[in-house]
């Protein structure tokens, strides 16, 4: 057991960059899968606004992981396949019952990808370990996905605000 | 996890190995800290009426602390789960203990949408394997 936040070796860090990848694929999957789970009803009022900031959501996620595998790839290691998180989100899912279910969950996946970057810059600025990559490349490409999660918090937010 | 909902775990844990109050001894070697550490962070933790301890039996966990206890173990359960099953880490429990001080509760709870894991979860977590005891390993190497 470890004790305290912090990534005190490679393989540490290439492990949470790994998790980092399966929450965006996650992310990006659900979203996907949300636009097509409502029903006919339902999608006839599932707005513009919303459907837009689904398909930005995938969008924002594939683009963190591409910018994460690349940092893998430095670390020498490999990533989980979007195919392959894709099929177990999908047989694991169960779609939120309307559009306001689509806003909340969308605001978990924010909320979470938000924190987890936290955690991570916290515990790499904890550690003075020497990583194989660039410690100022890894924390500014974390600080810009947090920034990121931040407005796509903010962002849902509003929706729902405005919405309610 | 945060270190309080570490040593609820363990608390949990050691319970369980001893069949009663969680030793000091037993709390130091399964989060790998000093005795006095332990004595501390148990002290803090009964005043938060989260654990009760005895004077040379050992700490015992109240109706509150035993509820944390059970979602941190919970959550620990996800992380070995994802990692043996989904990154097909061999090296999982290790990697789990290496992990769980970073991952938050609700970062667990979103890995938790992708992974097969069963109802009664953690009641089948082997404390003395270190894992559940119903986990199916892939066997493929890292």
């Amino acid at each position: 057991m470890s004790l305290g936040q912090r990534v005190s070796s490679d393989n540490q860090l290439t492990r949470l960059l790994q998790i980092g990848v399966v929450l965006e694929e996650v992310v990006e999957s659900r979203a996907a899968l949300h636009i097509d789970s409502l029903p006919p009803e339902e999608r006839a009022e599932f707005d513009a606004e919303v459907e837009e900031l689904l398909v930005e959501a995938a969008a924002e996620s594939a683009d963190h992981r591409e910018r994460l595998e690349a940092l893998i790839d430095d670390l020498e290691a490999e990533t989980v396949e979007y195919e392959e998180i894709n099929a177990l989100v999908d047989a694991q899912y169960g779609p939120p019952e309307d559009t306001d279910g689509v806003l909340y969950d969308q605001l978990a996946n924010e909320e979470t990808a938000y924190k987890f970057y936290d955690d991570l810059i916290t515990a790499i600025e904890a550690s003075d370990t020497e990583f194989a990559v660039d410690r100022d490349r890894l924390l500014e490409t974390l600080s810009e996905i947090r920034e990121e999660e931040k407005e796509g918090v903010q962002e849902v937010t509003e929706i729902m605000e405005h919405r309610a | 996890m945060n270190t309080a909902d570490q040593y609820l775990k363990a608390i949990y844990l050691a319970q369980r190995i001893e069949d009663g109050p969680a030793s000091t001894g037993t709390l130091a070697d399964l989060l790998d800290v000093s005795p006095a550490s332990v004595n501390e962070m148990v002290g803090k933790l009964q005043d938060r009426e989260l654990v009760e301890h005895e004077k040379y039996k050992g700490a015992s966990l109240t109706d509150e602390g035993l509820e944390r206890a059970h979602d941190a173990l919970q959550t620990y359960c996800i992380i070995e789960r994802f990692l043996a099953n989904v990154l097909e880490v061999e090296e999982f429990r290790e990697e789990a203990r290496a992990l769980e001080s970073v991952i938050d509760d609700t970062v667990a709870e979103r890995l938790d949408t992708i992974i097969d894991r069963p109802e009664q979860c953690p009641d089948c977590f082997d404390p003395e394997a270190d894992h559940c005891e119903l986990l199916e390993i892939s066997g493929r190497a890292d």
